[in-house]
């Protein structure tokens, strides 16, 4: 049923009770033609896009969990796309133009709000760094402009500019088209637009093996359902990558670190943009509900724990409280962290991988939800095709061997 | 914050005491010029990283400065054992 006026208003009058499921759950059937595992917002994406783009029908997602239960749940849901490198900027570029017409392509309000990203400058490097960036980034047609400390204040009323603080705010990069979306509505709108395509999303589905024929090609998934036959395979699986690439022998280039956020209480709003410091390392942005949304840091050791050491949370918490001094005296109301794989060079990796009929997109690190749509509509076209997008024909596997890394270390949300 | 005991102070000490060093047992190269671009890969950027036992690096930075090795399980953060560096990865249960 879609969203339309007349719709909404038979349901206002009938209580709001005949709203159908948004999604099937179907019983996963014994064969498909392609299977993407993991169910975020990467992976719903891209079987989304392999069934509208590609007119691949009889495909399904299966997840270990429930749908955006993983990072996809857990980010700080910001959206840019000043990167400095043109392979990054070419992707996430794509993401964010669909990122603007997405609530209307799925018929799904992901609330995409381009409120403004605003990345602060504390020290010589920081400045030299992010002109780079601006400049790098308008050579492409992607907007980002620097600020003088007086126009970042007056961007962000609530930033402390006090020259006399012991990291002074002495600049900012500020990409407008920049802003946040919400995270949930957008697994949720990209299930529902699949599922309405004929992808089978089957949930509470763990993958325990890949199994393999004699010419080395993928052959079936043995999963906590039951055996499903498939010739492709597009694993997404984010900080779990390795685990599911160690079932068909192939050694990933990754590591996988707990990373935090944190809610505050919701207070009103006071907050009208997103405000990123890489260098005394704390992001925040508010969201609709009116919470104070705080990203903080990885781990420094590899964990599957989906915790992370309370120091962390508390380091960004200083610097949180330097930068806003108006929230000094609020209320933290959660916590948590999510699973986060990091490749070499802070670039994903999204293509084939030396098994015949398995494909790859994962590394997204600590940034990955800002490229969901583009992650998504270039992996399909990898999947479905054989081949990789333009966009994503440097992401490869194999860039770790010949040496053309994408080195976009300095351009990650937070200090690795 | 997780409590490491360090082989060379014989202490558990608080983990800001120490820095992470990376999976352990990692071999450098012997002859450079011998090795292969696969063989650089592996050795430069692919990494075991399990769910489960990891043998991993990490170095007393704000004690006694020297590196060791440990064994600590990636869904718990349970230490199950730390060794001096040299010796040879310990047989252990999960």
């Amino acid at each position: 049923m879609r969203f339309g006026f007349i719709n909404l208003l038979r349901q206002a009058f009938a209580g709001n009770e005949g709203w159908p499921e948004q999604w099937r759950s179907p019983e996963p059937k014994a064969a498909y033609d392609a299977v993407i595992v993991g169910a975020g917002g990467h992976g719903l994406a891209t079987a989304y896009y392999m069934a509208k783009e590609h007119g691949l029908r009889n495909i399904a997602v299966v997840e270990r969990g429930w749908l955006g239960g993983g990072n996809t749940g857990r980010n700080t849901t910001i959206i840019r796309s000043n990167y400095l490198w043109e392979e990054s900027q070419g992707l996430y570029e794509h993401a964010m133009k669909l990122w603007e017409g997405l609530s209307q392509d799925f018929d799904y309000n992901v609330m995409y709000s381009p409120r403004g990203v605003m990345m602060l400058a504390h020290n010589i490097h920081d400045v030299q760094v992010f002109k780079r960036h601006v400049h790098a980034n308008r050579l492409q047609g992607i907007d980002n402009e620097w600020l003088t400390t007086e126009q970042a204040k007056a961007f962000c009323p609530i930033l402390n500019t006090d020259p006399r603080i012991r990291y002074p705010i002495i600049g900012a990069a500020l990409q407008r088209r920049g802003g946040v979306a919400r995270h949930d509505a957008v697994a949720w709108g990209y299930a529902r637009a699949a599922s309405a395509l004929g992808v089978d999303i089957i949930q509470n589905c763990e993958v325990t093996a890949i199994r393999r024929g004699a010419d080395g090609a993928v052959e079936a998934l043995e999963t906590s359902r039951g055996t499903i036959r498939t010739k492709k395979i597009g694993v997404v699986a984010a900080g779990h990558t390795s685990v599911v690439m160690g079932m068909a022998g192939v050694r990933m280039p990754l590591e996988s670190y707990p990373l935090q956020a944190l809610v505050s209480e919701p207070i009103k709003p006071i907050m009208p943009c997103v405000v990123m410091s890489n260098t005394i390392h704390a992001y925040m942005s508010q969201s609709d509900k009116g919470e104070l949304v705080i990203g903080a840091g990885t781990d420094a050791y590899t964990s599957y724990s989906q915790t992370g050491g309370l120091h962390i949370a508390s380091h960004t918490l200083d610097a949180i409280c330097e930068l806003f001094p108006v929230v000094r005296r609020m209320r933290m109301l959660r916590n948590w962290g999510g699973i986060v794989d990091v490749t070499p060079d802070r670039s994903p990796i999204i293509g084939k991988t030396p098994v015949p009929g398995l494909f790859v997109n994962c590394g997204w690190g600590t940034g990955g939800f800002k490229a969901t749509p583009g992650s998504g509509h270039v992996f399909a076209h990898t999947v479905a095709t054989g081949e990789p997008h333009p966009i994503n024909a440097g992401f490869t596997l194999d860039r770790f061997r010949t040496g053309r890394l994408i080195d976009e270390a300095a351009a990650a949300a937070v200090a690795h | 914050m997780l409590l490491i005991r360090c082989p060379y102070c014989e202490m558990d000490r608080p983990e800001l005491e120490f820095r992470y060093g990376g999976e352990a047992h990692v071999a450098r190269p012997v002859n450079p010029m011998a090795e292969s671009d696969e063989s650089w890969a592996e050795f430069l950027y692919m990494r075991t990283n399990p769910k489960g036992l990891h043998a991993e690096r990490w170095r007393h930075t704000s004690g006694c400065g020297r590196f060791f090795n440990a064994i600590r399980h990636t869904v718990t953060d349970r230490f199950v054992v730390t060794y001096k560096a040299g010796e040879p990865r310990p047989e252990v249960k999960p």
